[in-house]
């Protein structure tokens, strides 16, 4: 079914063509065509309801695509041939909402993926993690159970959870969008090592400062569509569409 | 104030004048004294101890937590089977539990007790083939229905950001489901599943209609038997207080629990 695909120099880290995704009745992704190069750092903006999330889930088929392709690293992540889990212990990803497991300490969170996907063992499961810990800088958290730390503390456990099963691609779903303002610094501080370290990385988020200081590109969405794309300066500074101006007047009078 | 505490000793006059009006009609119409013999005999109260507890309440035990076992095993791929994305698989657990639970117990106990020694008597092991095995396994079967219902709500409970990060990690589907929701699923469900504990106890009386064996025999049916040969009621009494002995501290403890589980929760 699938033609060869064009031969491209690159392969691109992400790749989406002419993606849709409806709900029911309701178009949220009305064909969209979007790629993230390896070590690119790509922030997508935009209102509410404009389906950045769902096209964000859409890259490790959390959010199962109603048409169009999605390849990850040139590989179809929607044929039924690939094995999904694979591609998706390749995909790191973190949530508005944490997810961290409440029934496991914060070791345990970062170690059982490990464990169960990668089949480290216990020992080298749990270096892993510690040196992931380390590196969020929750070192003394390793015994504590989540609903003891912070929403700051806890989004870094997640990051430290996702990183350890050594990802090549990282997602964030607006990763700062649920904490207090105080704490959103810390959070983007360990982002922004991310980018600086050479991660590929989609960034869903509604901070503008962090889109212009880490992104390589940003992307405006509204309305299911890719309305502009281009790099930060550009974007943030001059943009050519008025929606993007619209909104970006909008987020700024705020 | 003055017309509240008025109420107040008004309802409690009323509340004394009642209870005295019951004992009244009671002391005149009751035959106290073959009341007192047939059920309250202390002669016979003793003679049935130690026997009601050491094969009535062990029994009670030993039935109950086979049900409870058996009801967890049968109640969980009830459940899961649920959630399947395969409709049969579905369809099948919903029967299993819409039946059972519109049947009532003692029918279901009745059938399998007397059936299933009847259909598999021969080519059974003996320990499968007795009360224990026959009447364990019928209360499972009860008790599977109303569990699965319980343990369903608790997967149900578990957010679903819980499964998204786990599947986001590379875990498959059944190992997302056993490490990572299920623990917590259960959790949510222990007060819960203490209750069916303690109805299950009640319920394991039922039964004594099977005609039990003298060593297999749980407290109801030793109250009744000996109450039959004695022609004395005592032994029922003696036997209502062994079950408020077991079940009055596990409702104790069900309580803790959801308080417990209440203040978690904020």
């Amino acid at each position: 079914m699938s033609v060869a695909p064009t031969p491209v120099p690159t392969v691109q880290a992400i790749d989406i063509r002419a993606l849709t995704k409806c709900f029911g009745q309701n178009e949220v992704l009305k064909g969209i065509d979007f790629t993230v190069a390896a070590r690119e750092v790509v922030c997508v903006i935009g209102p509410s309801g404009s389906g950045k999330s769902t096209l964000l889930r859409c890259v490790n088929r959390l959010e199962e695509p109603t048409s169009g392709e999605i390849l990850i690293q040139g590989i179809d992540i929607c044929d039924e041939n690939t094995d999904l889990n694979d591609v998706r212990r390749r995909i790191g990803m973190v949530f508005q909402q944490f997810n961290l497991f409440p029934h496991l300490t914060t070791l345990a969170n970062v170690m059982v993926a490990q464990r169960k996907v990668l089949k480290r063992s216990t020992d080298e499961a749990e270096q892993v993690a510690r040196v992931q810990l380390e590196k969020v800088g929750l070192s003394e958290k390793a015994d504590s159970y989540p609903s003891k730390l912070s929403g700051g503390q806890q989004q870094r456990v997640a990051i430290a959870r996702a990183l350890a099963m050594d990802p090549e691609i990282m997602l964030f779903d607006e990763a700062t969008s649920a904490l207090d303002p105080e704490l959103v610094g810390d959070v983007l501080a360990v982002m922004h090592d991310l980018a600086t370290g050479g991660m590929t990385m989609m960034v869903v988020t509604h901070e503008m400062h962090f889109a212009r200081q880490v992104a390589d590109r940003v992307v405006f969405m509204a309305d299911g569509y890719v309305v502009e794309s281009g790099p930060p300066e550009q974007l943030l500074e001059a943009p050519t569409q008025a929606r993007t101006q619209q909104f970006l007047r909008q987020v700024e009078n705020r | 104030m003055s017309r509240q505490r008025r109420n107040l000793i008004l309802q409690w006059l009323a509340f004394f004048a009642g209870i005295g009006v019951v004992v009244a009609f009671l002391a005149l119409t009751v035959e106290w004294s073959s009341l007192h013999r047939l059920f309250f005999d202390w002669a016979v109260f003793k003679d049935q101890f130690p026997n009601m507890i050491t094969e009535g309440i062990r029994n009670t035990l030993v039935y109950t937590s086979i049900g409870f076992g058996g009801g967890l095993v049968f109640g969980l791929i009830a459940a899961l089977m649920r959630r399947s994305s395969v409709p049969p698989a579905r369809a099948a657990a919903l029967a299993y539990v819409d039946v059972m639970r519109s049947l009532p117990a003692l029918l279901v106990i009745l059938i399998i007790g007397f059936g299933l020694p009847l259909a598999f008597g021969e080519n059974l092991p003996s320990w499968a083939n007795s009360n224990f095995a026959a009447g364990g396994f019928a209360l499972a079967m009860v008790a599977g229905a109303y569990m699965a219902e319980t343990i369903r709500a608790g997967l149900e409970a578990v957010p679903k950001g819980q499964t998204e990060a786990a599947r986001s990690l590379g875990m498959k589907s059944g190992q997302t489901t056993v490490t990572i929701v299920l623990p917590q699923a259960f959790r949510i469900i222990i007060p819960p599943l203490t209750n069916e504990f303690i109805l299950l106890l009640k319920d394991s009386s039922l039964i004594s209609v099977l005609g039990i064996v003298v060593g297999q025999r749980e407290l109801t049916t030793i109250g009744r038997q000996v109450s039959n040969s004695s022609g004395n009621y005592t032994p029922l009494i003696a036997a209502a207080l062994c079950y408020i002995c077991v079940t009055l501290p596990l409702t104790f403890l069900v309580r803790r629990l959801e308080r417990r589980a209440n203040a978690g929760s904020r």
